[in-house]
């Protein structure tokens, strides 16, 4: 069935490392591959400093990858010049959507040119009056008063300042939206909000989004599949019910036995299972399909036994 | 478990889900930041003062050979030290009259002064007409005030913004320089200049463009590093803004407190670093007057002829306290949250 279904974005052994040839060097994303198909939502989950923000900003191209490629409707965009026309080409096709609401905006700019900063860079629109029009349709699809349009960020809440992010990351129109941690800096009753708006979004405009986040809680119910991500490294990657309901990783057994359910019988027998932390990837083992659609990292032994099983 | 109270149906009714939309209009006409910033600024009384106060000395400085009573270097010895003078004016203190041994004498009269001879602020001790020195004094510190502010701007955010932009190699090499130049003292530099050139204006500057854009290229720096991690810059660099804009447009908005600040400090430091010059006798040459030479000038008499120093002080004083409240007004007209008051 995937197989039917156009690849968006694809990750091949992507390696982003830090501080090369210092003491201090960090493998943050080691050999990490992945497609995303579009019109789905991609769920990237793990522990903080597992290595998740980088993954998307490498695929943006914030960073240079140290390794391995990133292709964008079948292009190669890992190696593409950082000033270069194809830049700015892909600049207008992925857009991103950031984690801190009080960070992502500038304090000192009017929310109608936040969000029209991709409008000018683009040339989107001829003049002023266009540009206004444009930026109070922009407000109106993040359901934000377009009479507000003149104000500075910090007369806006939290949930309000991710909206008029999320407003400037649609003004280029792009196809694929990374959201790192859209919602954890918000209160819970204004993330449900956000991520409604999100979805939204998507049904109306055919977006596709990589949507990141540190626990599975939430994204489960909103990604289409997801991949779990520990140390650098996805450790497994399946449709969300099936993780869900069939987690093969210690880690992300892990991860599921720390979501407290809403109902008092479960939650008094839920026990948490614990991960071995000190335990190191092994040589042998990689990322591989061991159930239809269903990639475990392990070794190939391992992974037989579950082909003998079926 | 306990019974949770029922709570009527009715009772509950929808809030407008559209959340917001009718939220309160906002009154504020929509200007740009630089016109709001402008709109604070005059909204805040003490900056306009201040502004007020500094364009004036400004325009005086400007105009000196036309406002400046006397040639501000002509000595007349026979009208040394004379008081303050205004007109026929029988202002206490500003009558002529002087105190020696106990009793007020009209020290014009004492000097054979020609009747219709006064000096509004009095003179040095070589007759020369102090009001016209002050002027003349205050347009030269202003010049190295303004050369010095100029070099912090013009060098020092510069270099500090790309220094911390580019971080990696070019960073280090460049704080290397910073380095290296900071380890020289400014009075090194200026009697090494001195050796070149005479000693005046021309070497003070130089020596201030030297050595003065440091402080301001490393505050930058450490801010710029700060600042080119936020979210905003990342989100201006995914949308593909090119570097040049996002310092202008994300950047120096937000480094202009410190940029202020900063420049608040460089404008007194730049005027008693040539008053200092001056007054160890490497500064502007006799017969030029400057703030700080009539400073130690009138330091030397202070204790008979305070009046000589009181002048050039007070001068000095207002500029300093002015161009500080500016700054603090200029500094809160640049942040849009301190409009809220
Ligand atoms: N620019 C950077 N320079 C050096 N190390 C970095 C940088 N960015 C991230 N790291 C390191 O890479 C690891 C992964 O970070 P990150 O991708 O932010 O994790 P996550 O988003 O999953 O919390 C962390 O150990 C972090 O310290
Ligand atoms: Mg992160």
């Amino acid at each position: 069935m995937a197989d039917e279904r156009q690849v968006i974005v694809s990750v091949k052994n992507l390696k982003q490392y830090f501080n090369i040839g210092k003491p201090n060097m960090v493998k943050a994303v080691d050999d990490v591959s992945f497609d995303i198909y579009k019109g789905e939502t991609f769920g990237l989950v793990g522990e903080s400093g597992s290595g998740k923000s980088t993954t998307g900003r490498s695929i943006i191209r914030l960073y240079n990858p140290t390794d391995g490629h990133i292709y964008f409707n079948g292009q190669d965009i890992s190696k593409i010049k950082s000033h270069g026309s194809k830049m700015k080409e892909f600049r207008r096709e992925m857009q991103m959507i950031f984690q801190d609401p009080y960070a992502s905006l500038n304090p000192r700019m009017k929310v109608k040119d936040i969000i029209a900063e991709g409008l000018d860079v683009h040339h989107l629109v001829k003049n002023d009056d266009e540009r206004d029009k444009r930026v109070r349709e922009l407000l109106d699809m993040v359901n934000l008063n377009p009479e507000h349009m003149t104000r500075y960020p910090y007369e806006f809440s939290g949930g309000q300042r991710q909206r008029i992010g999320i407003a400037r990351a649609l003004a280029v129109d792009p196809q694929f939206i990374i959201a790192d941690e859209p919602i954890s800096a918000l209160d819970v009753s204004i993330q449900a909000q956000v991520v409604n708006l999100m979805q939204d979004i998507q049904k109306k405009q055919g977006l596709t989004y990589l949507f990141i986040a540190h626990d599975l809680s939430m994204v489960k119910y909103i990604s289409d599949r997801i991949a779990v991500m520990y140390r650098g490294k996805i450790v497994e990657l399946a449709d969300s019910d099936e993780i869900y309901n069939n987690p093969l990783h210690p880690y992300t057994q892990s991860l599921l036995s720390a979501i407290p359910v809403p109902d008092p019988e479960i939650e008094t027998k839920r026990t948490r299972i614990d991960f071995d932390h000190k335990r190191p990837f092994e040589d042998d083992q990689r990322l591989q399909e061991v159930l239809p659609g269903h990639f475990l990292y392990c070794n190939d032994e391992k992974a037989a036994s579950f082909k003998n099983n079926k | 478990m306990e019974q949770i109270p029922q709570i009527p149906k009715e009772k509950f009714r929808l809030i407008h889900d559209e959340n917001n939309k009718d939220q309160e209009k906002i009154g504020t006409p929509s200007l740009t930041y630089m016109q709001d910033v402008r709109r604070r600024l005059f909204k805040d009384k003490v900056a306009v003062v201040c502004l007020a106060l500094i364009s004036i000395i400004v325009v005086i400085s400007i105009l000196a050979p036309i406002i400046a009573p006397h040639n501000p270097n002509a000595q007349q010895v026979t009208m040394s030290n004379l008081p303050p003078k205004l007109g026929n004016l029988n202002i206490p203190g500003m009558n002529g009259y002087q105190n020696m041994g106990g009793h007020m004498v009209d020290a014009y009269k004492q000097a054979d002064a020609p009747k219709g001879t006064f000096y509004i602020l009095g003179t040095d001790y070589l007759g020369r007409d102090l009001l016209s020195r002050i002027i003349y004094g205050t347009r030269l510190s202003l010049v190295v005030a303004v050369l010095a502010t100029l070099v912090d701007l013009l060098i020092g955010v510069p270099y500090g913004i790309v220094s911390g932009w580019k971080g990696g190699k070019t960073d280090t090499f460049m704080q290397r320089i910073v380095e290296i130049v900071s380890s020289i003292p400014n009075l090194i530099v200026v009697i090494l200049m001195m050796i070149i050139l005479k000693p005046g204006l021309t070497s003070i500057v130089i020596a201030i463009a030297i050595t003065g854009w440091v402080t301001m290229a490393r505050l930058v720096r450490a801010q710029t590093f700060q600042l080119k991690e936020q979210e905003y810059i990342l989100a201006a660099r995914t949308l593909g803004e090119p570097s040049m804009k996002i310092a202008t447009k994300h950047l120096i908005p937000n480094l202009s407190s410190t940029i202020i600040i900063q420049t608040m400090f460089t404008i007194p430091n730049a005027i008693f670093f040539e008053a200092f010059l001056s007054f160890i006798g490497i500064g502007i040459p006799a017969p030029n007057a400057s703030l700080g030479t009539l400073l130690s000038d009138g330091q030397k008499a202070f204790r008979f002829l305070p009046y000589q120093m009181w002048a050039p002080a007070i001068i000095l004083s207002v500029i300093m306290i002015a161009t500080n409240l500016l700054g603090d007004g200029l500094r809160d007209a640049f942040d849009p949250q301190s409009s809220e008051n």
